[in-house]
């Protein structure tokens, strides 16, 4: 098993003034950037820089924060300059904290070894109910799990796009496009009973099909997110 | 709705006869696969079952289903003139000269999609509910303004389809419309009842693997199929000659339709002109046996 071993890697990440999400023109203004180049901002990963913003000190901000960048298609994965309780309330809502970091918590979360699911770990965003669709997604419609699950029991076709916060399930064949852990959540996996995807990504990392290894085509795989990278095994 | 005398006008039909017509939608996303000419034989094959049959053409602008059905020499005023209130129906319905029981429903050449306005078109089929076992509406093609009203107010779809990636894919994409922009999802009401009729299939170009097979079409859009209609000169013919081809019961493809009508009025009756499964094309993208 690949599942311990840590390697550390360099990205360039977004970051933005979290004071600046209460602007009146905020959402305005990022719609417009978005949309000059919306292929570059598709699930980029930002950061929030909390300087000079106290008033981020519960989860729900911090989960209202991930829906107003969700709508501009923008992942937030983590947070910066956290004083510790916002730390602690950020890690709550499944984000990580960047340094710098003046006062840094107990662990920065990006070096937690990968440990087996029962051990100790930040908890997912928000345990609620996870949707179960159990029609054929068909090609054109968009489906989308906010804060949860998807659970599909039906085909999704080819041109659908299924989207979850948590984890995918599809027990058919998932030909369309699927994307978990849409919030940033590096633990989401996606399962299908048979493997024929467009696309999958999890946390912004995406395969897309000539990427996927012709090996594990038609099969009943799992996805993850190991070290990084899309890691697919037959179940 | 009873009793005659509570009715509008009739002009079809004995005094006292009640209808109340199902209305059927042919359509398909994609173009050419064969919608009107399926739209002419459905709609011919259930009138020769004895059932009061109207077939409408939605193709504003590129009028056609007059053509297959051999009588655009006859038309006078057509739907759009009906649903502007210019014409009555009976004034624009062409009643067919092989059988007595179909009636065309020409569209206009010179307007375009936007003189369908929904009001107007719900006002036209619900008077020709009345008079009617089935109104069977040709969807032009594509996802827009026409396509949408053509499938608004089906009870029923036929998805017509041919056996390539492409026009799977667009059937699954109306399929998707039909459950969620149709009246009946509109209204919460029973889902409109889909049905895949596979068109142009070819048993010799699916085994050397050119097409896909009814098995991967079936498998992809997971509806009940009903019916195959082979690939056939005869088809192009009875177009070119006005005949919907269920008029020429011993061409295959006139045979197929009517297996399908019968299908769809609930007899069972075998699929022909279907060969025994060979290698799916998938297997053989994607390299697995």
């Amino acid at each position: 098993m690949a599942g311990n071993l840590v390697q550390g890697a360099l990205f360039t990440v977004m970051v933005m003034r979290a004071a600046q999400l209460r602007d009146p023109g905020f959402d305005a203004e990022l719609a417009e950037q978005v949309q000059r180049s919306p292929r570059f901002f598709l699930n980029a990963p930002v950061v929030l820089d909390l300087k000079g913003a106290a008033e981020f000190a519960g989860e729900t901000e911090f989960a209202e924060a991930k829906a107003i960048l969700r709508r501009h298609t923008l992942t937030l994965i983590g947070v910066q300059n956290a004083a510790p309780p916002q730390a602690d309330a950020a890690a709550a809502a499944g984000l990580a904290s960047f340094a710098p970091n003046a006062t840094q918590p107990s662990r920065p979360r990006l070096a937690e070894p990968a440990a087996p699911p029962q051990a100790q770990t930040i908890p997912p965003p928000a345990a609620a109910k996870s949707l179960l669709v159990t029609q054929p997604i068909r090609s054109g419609t968009q489906i989308y799990a906010r804060g949860t699950d998807l659970v599909v029991t039906a085909p999704v076709s080819a041109g659908a796009e299924i989207m979850a916060d948590g984890n995918i399930h599809v027990y058919a064949a998932l030909r369309g496009r699927a994307l978990a852990g849409t919030g940033g959540d590096n633990e989401a996996r996606i399962f299908c009973s048979r493997l024929e995807a467009e696309l999958v990504s999890i946390a912004g990392h995406y395969l897309v099909s000539d990427q996927i290894p012709a090996e594990h085509r038609g099969l009943a795989v799992q996805i993850a997110l190991v070290d990084d990278r899309l890691t697919i095994a037959q179940n | 709705m009873g009793t005659a005398g509570g009715r509008r006008h009739r002009f079809v039909g004995e005094e006292g006869e009640v209808y109340l017509a199902k209305i059927i939608v042919l359509t398909s996303g994609k173009g050419g696969v064969g919608k009107t000419t399926s739209a002419a034989a459905i709609a011919a094959g259930l009138a020769l079952r004895g059932k009061r049959t109207v077939v409408i053409d939605f193709d504003v602008g590129l009028r056609n289903l007059d053509l297959i059905m051999g009588c655009e020499r006859r038309v006078v005023f057509d739907f759009i003139n009906v649903i502007n209130g210019d014409a009555k129906l009976n004034q624009a319905l062409i009643k067919d000269k092989r059988n007595d029981n179909l009636y065309v429903f020409p569209t206009s050449q010179t307007r375009d999609k936007d003189a369908l306005k929904r009001d107007g078109v719900e006002r036209v089929l619900d008077e020709l509910k009345d008079n009617f076992d089935y109104i069977v509406c040709d969807s032009p093609a594509g996802i827009e303004h026409g396509a949408i009203t053509a499938l608004y107010f089906a009870d029923s779809a036929i998805i017509v389809t041919n056996p390539e990636v492409s026009s799977v894919r667009d059937s699954d994409r109306i399929i998707g419309i039909l459950a969620s922009k149709s009246r009946r999802a509109e209204h919460n009401l029973d889902p409109v009842e889909v049905h895949l009729l596979l068109t142009r299939y070819s048993t010799e170009r699916v085994k050397r693997g050119e097409m896909l097979s009814v098995e991967d079409v079936k498998e992809i859009l997971s509806i009940p199929l009903l019916g195959v209609i082979p690939e056939s000169e005869s088809v192009l013919r009875a177009s070119n000659t006005g005949t919907p081809v269920v008029f020429e019961p011993e061409s295959p493809a006139g045979r197929a339709y009517v297996d399908a009508v019968a299908r769809f009025v609930g007899e069972q009756r075998e699929m022909r002109f279907v060969q025994p499964e060979r290698r799916s094309i998938f297997r053989t993208f994607f390299g697995r046996a």
